[in-house]
């Protein structure tokens, strides 16, 4: 058991019990203590003054890459680069080679996951066996195994007829199923946004209505059925429009978004560059400012990174070669200080909410809480920190961001699983350790 | 001649050259013009240069008319060909740059089928790079050749109406005849399937007709693309019957235009299917003068990447050949 932590003095921001107050967080046997517990001999007690400590962040959509691709990024490699980012859960892609539809594969995620000791890694399961969007998954056994949800993410699950069992059958085990919305039929070919910068690059375009019209599709089917539906990165002002009236008339549906897609527009691409591309791609202007508004109105729920290794010489290609996805876990939380907090759209603890609470919710995770007894997963920040992204520096196997070199603003300094420091940029927790010896 | 304009290592397109150094190829072209029509056909300008003519596509014209113009400024030039050249197979385009690196090289032009990769080539070495088509991006040797012939005929560019006819959103000839029409101070069109014509051209200052007949009535030039026969496979349009009904160029549309059209292609051309035989090898056509245009489009632009003085071309000329 690791030893008791005190958090002494930091702006403790915890949205699940509308808390946002400096006081002390005391830490005994990995779990939060009580307001009125004293902190027991040989306690470690951090400096927390002018730092935020708040439930450790979750993400419901990381690509970790191992089995198969573990040149890109390990469990472990991903796990500790979340936490780096203060993110204590994340929910594990099964778009693996193989891919993880089967219970031993739901098991190895969480074994490497727990192995690893970083942030806990909750498997995602596969809907269709071999991701061929035609046989259904166990997915009873995948979720006796493990698994939190379910998806088909990389591809939408094609088959309306097998969506709309999918979407019937996981009610039994009350897990979301999270869907890759894009009309395959649409998008064809596609490497970006479809727009005035794809027609003057020269570059296939992916046009929004590929994702609003699957997005209408999927509400419907969710509608139809009462499955809890949970859109995975929506980038269009269509798709905003959509669920929104879903939601309205009373589907349940949620959303995420990610950071990549709230901060840039297409023209991010000009010049070829591969750091930029990925799936739904980013988008115009007006698709940016809809998925902000949309993350303020509470229409998207939360914040996901869709973080999505790859090999720098998969990336070093020609634009139409090179893989989709962008690496996201070590940025997200400055990323959304910069493009929702400085910029006045929301507050410190809005984004919180949206980026640790309100994931862990549509999970169903046992955590996004400090409340008294719940286990310690804590972020511990500094909101001012200024520095400068520089990927070759990233925890992460991979340097696929397209925000190398940009300045950010607000930097994780130690994350906390269960009570153990997991991430200690400052080693905040050795120096105290020693101090008390 | 402005003794001022300079250039940059690279021609990657025409979107990022400036009217006056478009203006400067054109004229440099015009002395290059009259080294073909001589019996022995050399000028030593780029004597001890060596030139890789690299095409992933196959494209025998663009690949022969730089032959010309290299050979014509005394080069040494090497060809490869992604069909059976063990340098380019199963190579990827960055080994290929460190190859090319390392062999010295003082220029490369290629020919590739993905959009941006003469950028993505030209940020990698330090030779001077000349696009000669990427994927659906530019082909600014192209356009500048198109340029060429229209002022031969019109005297100028500026303020002619210059109508693109055809595959519009598959083609970096329609990209870079865009981009370096508009600079020169043209109006520009593009007509066909709506299908073929990108979302958001309007955005780049041209107007878009859905028929033919309003093109035809509005231009004093048509370019007229090659239609791929793979978009009627792809489902782009239903027959090539039916594209050359609504869209194909005869004698019969051009006899109703209020004004003198000007006809070009920037070949190969599709006889029966984009444009008739009768235009192609009719009084409105200048199709073969393109072809002829091409070469001093490309010297010009080899001698000017390669250092020389816009205002010492006409002297290069007079030099000798040995
Ligand atoms: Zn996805």
């Amino acid at each position: 058991m690791s030893r008791p932590i005190l958090l002494k003095g930091g702006r403790v921001i915890d949205p699940s019990q509308q808390l946002d107050a400096v006081r002390d967080l005391l830490i005994v046997d990995g779990r939060v203590a009580g307001a009125s517990d004293r902190p027991p001999d040989g306690t470690a007690v951090i400096d927390c003054a002018g730092l935020v400590v708040a439930p450790g962040l979750v993400d419901l959509h990381v690509h970790l890459r191992e089995p198969g691709d573990e040149h890109k990024e390990t469990i472990a490699s991903g796990a500790r680069a979340a936490a780096a980012g203060g993110f204590t859960s994340v929910c594990a892609m099964p778009n693996t080679r193989p891919p993880i539809d089967d219970p031993a594969a739901v098991g190895f995620v969480r074994a490497e996951g727990e192995r690893a000791g970083f942030a806990r890694v909750y498997p995602v399961g596969a809907v269709s066996v071999q991701l061929a969007g035609e046989e259904m998954t166990e997915i009873g056994e995948l979720v006796a195994a493990g698994a939190i949800a379910v998806s088909d993410d990389g591809r939408p699950v094609w088959d309306s007829g097998l969506l709309r069992r999918t979407l019937e059958y996981i009610q039994t085990f009350e897990i979301p199923y999270f869907s890759h919305s894009e009309d395959l039929g649409l998008s064809a070919g596609g490497v970006m946004n479809e727009g005035p910068v794809s027609t003057s690059l020269g570059l296939r375009g992916i046009p929004a209505a590929a994702e609003d019209a699957a997005v209408a599709r999927d509400c419907a089917i969710a509608e139809l059925t009462g499955g809890h539906l949970h859109i995975l990165h929506v980038s269009t002002r269509g798709a905003v429009r959509l669920i929104r009236a879903a939601r309205e008339r009373g589907v349940r549906v949620t959303a995420e978004v990610t950071p990549h897609h709230l901060a840039l527009t297409d023209e991010a691409v000009r010049g070829y560059r591969t750091e930029a591309k990925m799936n739904p791609p980013l988008r115009s202007a007006a698709d940016v400012q809809a998925v902000r508004d949309g993350l303020v109105e509470d229409v998207i729920d939360c914040i996901a990174t869709d973080h999505a290794p790859h090999h720098y010489e998969d990336k070093e290609r020609e634009f139409d070669d090179a893989p989709f996805g962008v690496i996201g876990l070590e940025t997200a939380l400055a990323v959304c200080i910069r493009e929702m907090v400085t910029s006045g759209r929301m507050t410190l603890p809005e984004l919180i909410d949206r980026m640790s609470c309100r994931p862990a919710r549509i999970a169903g995770l046992a955590a996004g809480t400090l409340s008294e007894g719940s286990a310690a997963d804590v972020m511990i920040c500094d909101p001012e920190e200024r520095w400068v992204c520089e990927p070759e520096k990233f925890l992460s196997l991979s340097r696929n961001t397209p925000f190398a070199g940009q300045e950010l603003l607000g930097r994780v300094a130690l994350t906390l699983v269960g009570g153990r420091p997991v991430f200690d940029r400052g080693g905040r927790v050795a120096a105290a350790a020693a101090e008390k010896s | 001649m402005s003794a001022t304009v300079t250039f940059g290592k690279d021609l990657t397109g025409l979107e990022q050259l400036s009217a006056e150094q478009i203006k400067t190829i054109l004229d440099v072209a015009e002395p290059f013009k009259e080294i073909s029509e001589r019996p022995i056909k050399k000028v030593p300008v780029l004597r001890g240069k060596t030139i890789v003519n690299l095409f992933y596509e196959p494209s025998t014209r663009t690949r022969v008319s730089f032959e010309f113009a290299e050979k014509r400024l005394s080069a040494d030039t090497v060809n490869i060909s992604a069909t059976g050249s063990s340098v380019v197979k199963g190579e990827n385009l960055v080994d290929t740059a460190r190859n090319l690196e390392a062999m010295r090289i003082d220029m490369v032009v290629m020919r590739h089928g993905s959009s941006g990769a003469a950028q993505f080539l030209a940020d990698r070495i330090p030779s001077n790079v000349i696009n000669a088509g990427d994927g659906q991006h530019e082909h600014p040797t192209q356009a500048l050749l198109d340029m060429l012939t229209i002022r031969d005929h019109r005297e100028r560019i500026a303020g002619r109406k210059v109508c693109i006819v055809g595959d519009i959103l598959h083609s970096r000839v329609a990209r870079s005849n865009i981009y370096g029409l508009l600079k020169l101070g043209a109006e520009v069109a593009v007509c066909g399937p709506r299908t073929l014509i990108p979302h958001g051209i309007e955005d780049l200052g041209v107007q878009v007709f859905k028929r033919i007949e309003e093109a035809i009535e509005w231009a004093d030039v048509l370019n007229v693309l090659r239609l791929q026969l793979e978009r009627m496979k792809a489902g782009y349009i239903p027959s090539l019957r039916e594209y050359n009904r609504f869209f194909g160029i005869s004698m019969a549309r051009l006899e109703r235009a209020p004004h003198d059209i000007l006809i070009l292609h920037p070949g190969p051309m599709n006889r029966g299917v984009e444009i008739d035989s009768h235009v192609a090898d009719g009084p409105h056509s200048v199709i073969l003068q393109q072809v002829t245009n091409g070469v001093a489009v490309r010297m010009a632009v080899l001698y000017l990447l390669a250092g020389g003085q816009p205002e010492r071309a006409e002297l290069a000329k007079r030099e000798r050949g040995s």
